[in-house]
């Protein structure tokens, strides 16, 4: 019975001239889908093509559909300009190697203390694991100034050809706007949360086995751990990547400072919008590609930890 | 407890202890050393701003081989997040020498002591007053070029609406200039004749609209002592001048948000006359040519009145060598390199002897009226160290006095914050 009333269902469908409810809800969603898109798209769209015309013509273009088309006078030139008032190519390679630096690192030692949480055998873990998440609430403003103190009188050892000295204080250095980063509470978290959804008996085996917990770590639980591995990584990628503050409070050399800071060199009492358009593409782009190249493994560890951004 | 658990403890601790031990071991935390090496940083707020830091960099290149004993190092910053990474470098004690530094925040850097007094081998008597820093019966800073507010337009627009132009020794009235955005209004090409840069923030809301307040009789604090805004910011002169700006909105003669940029609006005749700086005289002279005029802002009572001070130099306390410090800020003074920055940016020569080395500053030059504005009109902002906090307290008011707020209610909580921050700084006494 449930078969034949089934198979009729379709052509009731076939003959009908209007469409069915659930056709109207696809079309509908696709609709919200391409609207969301657009709203989304259209100020990347809107940084790209001002970013190829002059300045004159990114006002003038405002009021129609032409400032989100690539017509008119175009060329490189602010490009070009860019490079004349921003020493754009250094920043750009110190934001990739200190957001690296930071996405490499912060992974590695993330992952274990939250490895640590998740399979050993650590009197009080879950009070340790809340308090780690109860620092999430801490704005990182109120923490600034105290820790510009705090790496000031850090030591460190410098390398002068073959001999070690030590010195002290951190500022104007790399590692000062790495270290301060690579542990992350939220990085923890989010491991923890894949850890836990992660057959312990595979670890029970291999304990079993013989297998030390560094060799369980290294050789069972990170190779499953793809997703998580991709979504912190991205997470820690973008706000070392988008980092202002910071770096504003600590790097006072040029050659030492990252992207965002070249941001501010464009707002001059004449600001001219191509340049900042075409530094913000420039900027734009990795974060992108980045996004872009992990957005499976992204969207899957978003979905499976039940983390809504 | 855990046998492993213990030995990571232990481990912890021991790490801990070490870095704590290295840290004792380092060398005098936290103390500037800046001049000790015979090098001295100078730090500008002029990095993307290549015609002003070329012309910085030229002064310091030329210093540096007049003399072979100290060295200066030129670092430039960004200048909207210029001063947080001045006080962020002060609380790590890691200020350079020399620093540039904005004008009416000298009074409070010279309180918290990052500043000490200037000691040079040049005459300021010849400076422009707005040009030099001073607290407590002491300089602390010098500066090389002014800027002065003005009111630009076309003189094509002005003739339109029947509407004369208005001269340094001729300014318009209160009733001339709510009637000439009347005429201009009725013209019927823009939805704001006036473009006040109400999209503006920090700085610019003292900047451009104290001078308002202190034209209809106001002040931003009781310049007699500098200990309370009573009466000034919130007097009857005060609230005049609240619900006047408040109408140039309410009446729609000036937009409640204006465009980021007012000058590229202006240029693009979104707006009849643009409130702006005579940094923008340049560009909107290459664009429009003879059509373009100058004017000085309005007399609203008391004369016309604009912001007096813009950057200038100093020399820190932490400085392990002031008195090279202080000579290379006696030597960029020499006319030629005052001429040289102004020429480069377009500013004020700070003394009439680099005036006359800068073309357009002669008697009937195209920027003399800045000259003149500058000479005639300007007001230094209050030289107190609660300047800061005034500053935040009365653009926050005047934003809210453009969003309809009630003007004595606003200025009123302005008053009482700024009273509170001084009493609760013992009054910024030494």
């Amino acid at each position: 019975m449930a078969t034949t009333l089934e198979s009729a269902r379709p052509r009731t469908r076939v003959r009908s001239s209007s469409p069915s409810p659930r056709r109207v809800r696809g079309i509908g969603g696709w609709i919200v889908r391409i609207l969301l898109g657009v709203v989304f798209a259209f100020p990347l769209l809107f940084m790209f093509v001002s970013s190829l015309k002059p300045d004159q013509q990114i006002f003038g273009d405002l009021s129609s559909i032409a400032a989100f088309l690539p017509v008119g006078n175009l060329s490189l030139d602010n490009y070009g300009a860019v490079f004349d008032r921003v020493p754009a190519a250094r920043f750009l390679v110190n934001s990739i190697g200190i957001s690296a630096v930071t996405v490499v690192l912060g992974v590695l030692i993330n992952s274990l203390a939250a490895f640590a949480l998740s399979r050993m055998k650590v009197r009080g873990k879950g009070v340790i694991l809340t308090l780690i998440i109860a620092t999430l609430i801490v704005p990182f403003e109120t923490l600034a100034l105290p820790l510009v103190w705090w790496v000031n009188q850090l030591p460190w050892l410098d390398l002068n050809g073959f001999s070690l000295s030590l010195t002290t204080g951190w500022l104007d250095t790399y590692q000062v706007q790495i270290l301060p980063f690579v542990a992350n509470a939220f990085s923890i978290y989010l491991f923890h949360q894949y850890f836990e959804s992660i057959p312990k008996e595979l670890d029970e085996a291999a304990r079993v086995d013989g297998a030390s917990w560094f060799k369980i770590y290294r050789k069972i639980v990170m190779p499953l751990s793809g997703p998580a591995i991709a979504t912190v990584s991205i997470l820690t990628f973008l706000p070392a990547w988008n980092s202002y503050l910071w770096p504003l409070m600590v790097v006072q050399s040029e050659e030492l400072r990252p992207v965002m800071i070249g941001v501010q060199y464009f707002f001059q009492l004449n600001v001219s919008w191509g340049e900042v358009m075409a530094y913000s593409s420039m900027i734009t782009l990795p974060v992108v590609a980045l996004f872009i190249a992990f957005q499976r493994s992204f969207v899957n560890s978003i979905a499976s930890s039940g983390v809504k951004g | 407890m855990n046998t492993r658990f213990k030995r990571l403890l232990a481990a912890s601790l021991t790490a801990a202890t070490l870095v704590g031990s290295l840290a004792a071991c380092g060398t005098g935390a936290g103390n500037s050393k800046d001049g000790a090496n015979g090098e001295l940083t100078l730090w500008t707020h002029n990095a993307g701003n290549p015609d002003e830091l070329g012309a910085i960099q030229s002064i310091v290149d030329a210093y540096n081989q007049s003399q072979s004993k100290v060295k200066i190092k030129v670092q430039a910053f960004p200048q909207d997040s210029y001063n947080d990474s001045v006080v962020a470098a002060a609380s790590a004690n890691k200020l350079p020498c020399i620093v540039d530094i904005d004008g009416p925040n000298v009074p409070n850097w010279a309180w918290s002591k990052y500043l000490a007094p200037l000691n040079l081998s040049v005459d300021l008597s010849a400076n422009l007053p707005s040009t030099l820093g001073k607290w407590n019966g002491q300089t602390y800073s010098v500066g090389y070029y002014d800027v002065a507010l003005a009111m630009l337009a076309r003189a094509s627009d002005l003739k339109a609406a029947g509407v004369r132009i208005a001269t340094a020794d001729n300014p318009w009235t209160k009733d001339e200039f709510n009637g000439a955005l009347a005429a201009l209004k009725k013209l019927g090409k823009w939805d704001a004749p006036l473009d006040l840069g109400t999209a503006g923030t920090g700085e610019w809301l003292p900047y451009a609209y104290s001078p308002f307040l202190q034209s209809f009789g106001g002040d931003l604090i009781n310049r007699s002592d500098f200990q309370s805004a009573d009466g000034a910011l919130n007097g009857d002169k005060a609230v005049e001048w609240a619900n006047w700006f408040h109408g140039l909105i309410a009446d729609g003669y000036a937009a409640q948000k204006s465009g980021k940029d007012s000058t590229a609006d202006f240029l693009n005749n979104k707006s009849a006359i643009v409130y702006t700086g005579s940094w923008a005289a340049d560009k909107a002279r290459t664009a429009l040519g003879d059509d373009l005029v100058v004017m000085p802002s309005v007399d609203l009572g008391n004369g016309p009145k604009i912001g007096g001070g813009s950057w200038q130099w100093g020399v820190t306390t932490g400085c392990k060598n002031p008195e090279a410090a202080m000579d290379y800020l006696s030597f960029s003074l020499k006319p030629e390199n005052i001429a040289a920055v102004a020429k480069a940016t377009g500013t004020i020569p700070a003394t009439d002897a680099a005036a006359a080395l800068v073309p357009g500053y002669e008697p009937t030059g195209k920027n003399r009226p800045f000259l003149d504005f500058s000479k005639k009109s300007a007001v230094l902002r209050p030289e107190t160290p609660a300047y800061p906090f005034i500053a935040t307290e009365f653009g926050k008011a005047a934003q809210d006095i453009i969003s309809g707020a009630d003007p004595k209610q606003a200025l009123d909580k302005a008053v009482k914050n700024i009273d509170a921050n001084i009493k609760s700084n013992n009054g910024y006494k030494n």
